[in-house]
């Protein structure tokens, strides 16, 4: 359901200023979303004022110099700080992107704002709750299903039958395109997202897979893959440059195509 | 395929169970979302057109008015036709062709998507800017050519 603004209870309110040292130079101010259920009724913005030079050229850089000297309660996903795998997603400056590979000198303005993935249920501060994320991958079988026996070593594929999976093999799981979706936003219990769309066609494009038609009739329903209205914040906000809009189109047409009938059930 | 099971949270709404009550007796905040996001023109354009087909039905009543006052007969179209030629009937008339440009304009970038083309991110924005800026001109364009021909006057 369209939800415009944010319920009670999560609307964050002003926080904490932590000032930079008197003379510090290079000072960006990051104003960051916290929120800790053991302690905190609601949501709210703290500010940090950092001097660039005191840390690397990252947003997770900044962060991490902000937990070790300033404020040691602040909590975020990290882990492997090169774009592979996917946990320091979160909304900087407005779109959703990777800390560890998103430049603090790429944000316009000396103010960055850092908030949680958007329209997700806080776990605390900049985590979020990603089980659903997760129960949607899960529940379009990302795995190879074959109806020839087990090969003796591979499965071949031609180049050109390989060469299809490029912009979708990539995928890192890191949510920023799903929650980046106001469809997604809305229809979250019902509407699978670009990120498991991405990933169901990443199997039906595969020539080695046979479950194509089941996977295209597990996909026929007004909520699952046709709330896709083609609003491309998926394709802008991807940290590895993929493009889910374009595969949910690719299923659109496979949906369509001439002979496709849905198997009963 | 199954979805994710129905598991009843305490949010009225949330059958994902991912909302609960906290340690601080509050419910699991929702994070920030239109609040905070900065905007793309895709993203207006898919907007404005839920705008244009709200509109559009507003002006199908119009539409449906002038259809019941040429059944009403002469008198009653004459003075449809009085209040359609009107300063607020041109205006009105005038937004009309604005949501229809955009939903001409808007149906065409979707028909095109739906081809799968248009989808990279530079072409997706440059239908966009089509379909969100154009509509104003191309409805200016149109009542000045209507105007040119006689059609309407002041």
């Amino acid at each position: 359901m369209v939800q415009l603004s944010l319920p009670r209870g999560s609307k964050p309110t002003k926080g904490k200023v932590h000032k930079a040292p008197a003379g510090a130079k290079n000072v960006k101010t990051y104003k960051v979303y916290r929120y800790d259920p053991e302690v905190d009724a609601d949501p709210r913005w703290d500010v940090y004022e950092v001097s660039s030079d005191d840390h690397g050229p990252m947003l997770l850089d900044a962060l991490i110099h902000i937990k070790n000297t300033i404020d040691p309660t602040l909590s975020f996903r990290r882990s492997c700080r090169e774009g592979i795998c996917g946990s320091c997603s979160m909304n900087i400056d407005g779109r959703n992107a990777l800390a560890c590979t998103k430049g603090w000198d790429e944000c316009a303005s000396h103010n960055i704002t850092i908030s949680p993935l958007p329209h997700q249920p806080v776990v605390k501060d900049l985590v979020t709750d990603l089980s659903l994320f997760y129960a949607q991958y899960d529940s379009i079988q990302p795995y190879l299903q074959s109806d020839e026996p087990d090969p003796e070593k591979e499965r071949l594929q031609t180049p050109a039958e390989r060469e299809k999976l490029d912009g979708l093999y990539e995928c890192i799981l890191c949510a920023c395109c799903s929650t980046s979706c106001p469809s997604y936003w809305w229809n979250q219990e019902e509407y699978l997202g670009p990120a498991a769309l991405l990933q169901s066609y990443r199997w039906i494009a595969d020539s080695r897979d046979d479950a194509t038609q089941k996977r295209l009739d597990d996909l026929e329903d007004p909520f699952k893959l046709y709330r896709c209205h083609t609003i491309m914040n998926c394709a802008q906000v991807c940290p590895k440059g993929l493009n889910p809009a374009k595969a949910i189109a690719e299923t659109k047409k496979l949906m369509v195509a001439p002979g496709r009938k849905k198997q009963a059930a | 395929m199954t979805q994710p099971k129905p598991n009843p949270g305490v949010a009225s709404g949330d059958r994902t169970g991912r909302f609960v009550i906290q340690p601080n007796r509050h419910l699991t905040p929702l994070s920030p979302h239109m609040g905070i996001w900065r905007w793309h023109v895709t993203m207006a354009a898919s907007i404005l057109f839920r705008a244009t087909l709200i509109a559009g039905t507003v002006g199908l009543v119009f539409v449906v008015a002038w259809l019941g006052a040429l059944a009403f007969g002469p008198e009653t179209y004459e003075t449809a036709l009085a209040l359609a030629g009107s300063p607020l009937g041109l205006f009105v008339g005038f937004g009309l062709t604005v949501v229809l440009f955009s939903f001409i304009l808007n149906g065409a970038r979707h028909t095109i998507n739906d081809t799968g083309n248009g989808l990279t991110i530079k072409s997706a924005t440059a239908l966009s800017n089509i379909a969100v800026w154009a509509p104003v001109p191309l409805a200016i364009l149109f009542w000045v050519v209507l105007f040119a021909a006689g059609r309407v006057s002041l």
